[in-house]
C-alpha cells in the first residue's frame, strides 16, 4: 500500500518529514496538496488532518499528522544498526534528543516561523510584511541562538556528539532563515559550523534543493 | 493468600523500596508552585507514583536567570529536572523521560512499544504543543501574568485567541466523540499535557469547554484523577494565596 506524504516540497513542515524519510532511505510517494485551491480544507484531506494543515502521512492503515510526530514514527519504525535518530533505548541520550526537539518546538520555531511568514508568505498573498514584528522576532531569535552557540561549543550536535532528529527538525526553517537573515547564523561560529554540517548531509541537501526548486517554481 | 495477592504485595513492596532509593538518590524538580509547565511535570510524576523533591525557584529575585539555575535551564525558565547526573529541561521532554523510565505494568502513558498507539500519542502531544498551547497560553498570560506586573490585559489579544481556541476545540470535540481520550481509549501523556492550562481556562472561559459535551466529559475525567486533582488543588491553593 505504500507510504504516502501529503504536502508540497517548499512547505517547511512537509520538508521536515521528507528529510527523515530520506535519512532512513524510505520509499514514499509525495502526494501534492494544493493550498491555493483550498484542497487542504476539503473533506478528503480533513479526514487525514483535521486541522487542515500540511503535512499528513499514511502508512497502510495508519494516518498521522503533525510533522514532528510523523518524524518520530519514521525514526522509530526504520531505526537500524547504522542509523538511530532518537536513541530511545538510551535513557540519557534519548532524553537529550527530546529536550532539543522541544527547544526547536517552543523556543526556535515561534520566532523563526513568524519571520518566515512575514518575509515569504505575506508578500506571496500581496500583503506588506510587518517590519516591527520581524525585528522583534529577529531579536528574540538572536537570544535563542546565543544559547545554541553555547550548546554547540560543547557538543557537535544539539543532543550530543551524534546527529539526531533534534538537529534535523531545524533544517527547513533555517534554510529560509539564511536567505533573509544569514548573519544570525554566520555571526555565531558554532551555529554556522553546525548548519553547514547538517545542510550538507546528502539526504538534507536533497530536501532543501527540492524546497528551493519548488519555491522558485511558484514565484 | 492467593498467587495474585502474593504477587501484588511483592510488587508493592518492591515499589516502596524503589521509592526509598529514589528519595535517597533525589529526583529533583525545580519549578514554581503555580507554574503551568512545572505542574505538567508534577502530573506525570504523580501519575506514575514517583517520589521527588520540589525545589521552588524564586522568580521575584530573578533566581531563574542566574547561576545555578541557568546551568540547569539555559533559557532561564522553569521547570528543570535533575535525576542523578542527568539534568533536563522543557516540561514535555521531562514528562517523556519520566513516562519512559517509570513505565510499569499498570501505567504506560506513551505506548512506545505499540507503533500505531505510540504514534497517536505523539500526534496529540504535538497538537497540544502547536495548536492548543499557542492559543491558550496568551489568554493565560494576559489575564494572570500581565496584571502581576501592573499592566492591563489586552482584550483584543484575548478575544483573538479565544476565537482560535474555539476552532481548535471543535476538532477536539469531534475527536473525543470517537475515542474516550485523545490518543485512543487509554489515557496518555497527550491528555495529561493539557491539564495545567485547561485548569486556568476553566477559571476564565469555562464555556469554551462546557459548551462541548465530549470535551467537557474528557476534562471532568482527567481532572478528577487523584494524581491530577492533587496537582490542580496545589495550583489552586497557590493562586488563592497570592490574591
Amino acid at each position: 500500500m505504500g507510504v504516502k506524504l501529503y504536502g508540497f516540497p517548499a512547505s517547511t513542515c512537509t520538508a521536515r518529514v521528507k528529510a527523515s524519510l530520506e535519512e532512513y532511505g524510505v520509499e514514499y510517494e509525495l502526494v501534492p496538496i494544493n493550498l491555493a485551491t483550498g484542497e487542504h480544507k476539503q473533506p478528503a484531506y480533513i479526514s487525514c488532518n483535521p486541522f487542515a494543515l500540511v503535512p499528513a502521512f499514511q502508512d497502510g492503515d495508519l494516518t498521522l499528522f503533525e510533522s514532528r510526530a510523523i518524524t518520530r514514527y519514521i525514526a522509530r519504525k526504520y531505526k537500524n544498526g547504522v542509523k538511530d535518530l532518537l536513541k530511545e533505548s538510551d535513557a540519557a541520550a534519548g532524553a537529550l534528543v527530546d529536550v532539543w526537539m522541544e527547544v526547536e518546538s517552543h523556543q526556535f520555531n515561534p520566532a523563526v516561523s513568524t519571520i518566515f511568514y512575514q518575509t515569504f508568505v505575506i508578500p506571496f498573498f500581496g500583503g506588506t510584511p510587518d517590519q516591527a514584528l520581524i525585528a522583534e522576532n529577529v531579536e528574540k531569535l538572536g537570544k535563542v541562538l546565543n544559547v545554541y552557540e553555547d550548546r554547540l561549543s560543547k557538543s557537535k550536535y544539539l543532543a550530543g556528539d551524534f546527529f539526531s532528529l533534534a538537529d534535523l527538525h531545524h533544517l527547513t526553517y533555517t534554510f529560509y532563515l539564511v536567505k533573509t537573515h544569514a548573519s544570525l547564523v554566520n555571526s555565531r561560529p558554532h551555529v554556522k559550523a553546525w548548519w553547514e554540517d547538517i545542510s550538507s548531509r546528502p539526504a538534507c541537501k536533497k530536501v532543501i534543493d527540492e524546497m528551493a526548486a519548488d519555491a522558485h517554481a511558484s514565484k | 493468600m492467593s498467587l495474585f495477592t502474593a504477587h501484588s504485595s511483592v510488587f508493592l513492596r518492591e515499589r516502596e523500596r524503589e521509592r526509598e532509593r529514589e528519595r535517597e538518590m533525589g529526583l529533583k524538580l525545580y519549578g514554581a508552585p503555580a507554574s503551568t509547565c512545572s505542574a505538567r511535570v508534577k502530573a506525570a510524576l504523580e501519575e506514575l507514583g514517583v517520589a521527588y523533591e520540589f525545589v521552588p525557584i524564586n522568580f521575584a529575585t530573578g533566581e531563574h536567570k542566574q547561576p545555578p539555575h541557568i546551568a540547569r535551564n539555559p533559557f532561564g525558565q522553569v521547570p528543570a529536572l535533575q535525576d542523578g547526573d542527568l539534568t533536563l529541561f522543557e516540561s514535555r521532554a521531562i514528562t517523556r523521560y519520566i513516562a519512559r523510565k517509570y513505565k510499569n505494568g499498570v501505567t504506560d502513558l506513551l505506548k512506545q512499544s505499540d507503533a500505531a498507539a505510540g504514534a497517536l500519542v505523539d500526534v496529540w502531544m504535538e497538537v497540544e504543543s502547536h495548536q492548543y498551547n499557542p492559543a491558550v497560553s496568551p489568554i493565560f498570560y494576559q489575564i494572570f501574568i500581565v496584571p502581576l506586573f501592573g499592566g492591563t490585559p489586552d482584550q483584543a489579544v484575548i478575544a483573538e485567541n479565544v476565537e482560535k481556541l474555539s476552532k481548535i476545540l471543535d476538532v477536539y470535540e469531534d475527536r473525543l466523540s470517537k475515542s474516550k481520550y485523545l490518543a485512543g481509549d487509554f489515557i496518555s501523556l497527550a491528555d495529561l499535557h493539557h491539564l495545567p492550562y485547561t485548569f486556568y481556562l476553566m477559571i476564565t472561559h469555562p464555556s469554551l469547554v462546557n459548551s462541548r459535551p465530549h470535551v467537557k466529559a474528557w476534562w471532568e475525567d482527567i481532572s478528577s484523577r487523584p494524581a491530577c486533582k492533587k496537582v490542580t488543588d496545589e495550583m489552586a491553593a497557590v493562586a488563592n494565596a497570592s490574591k
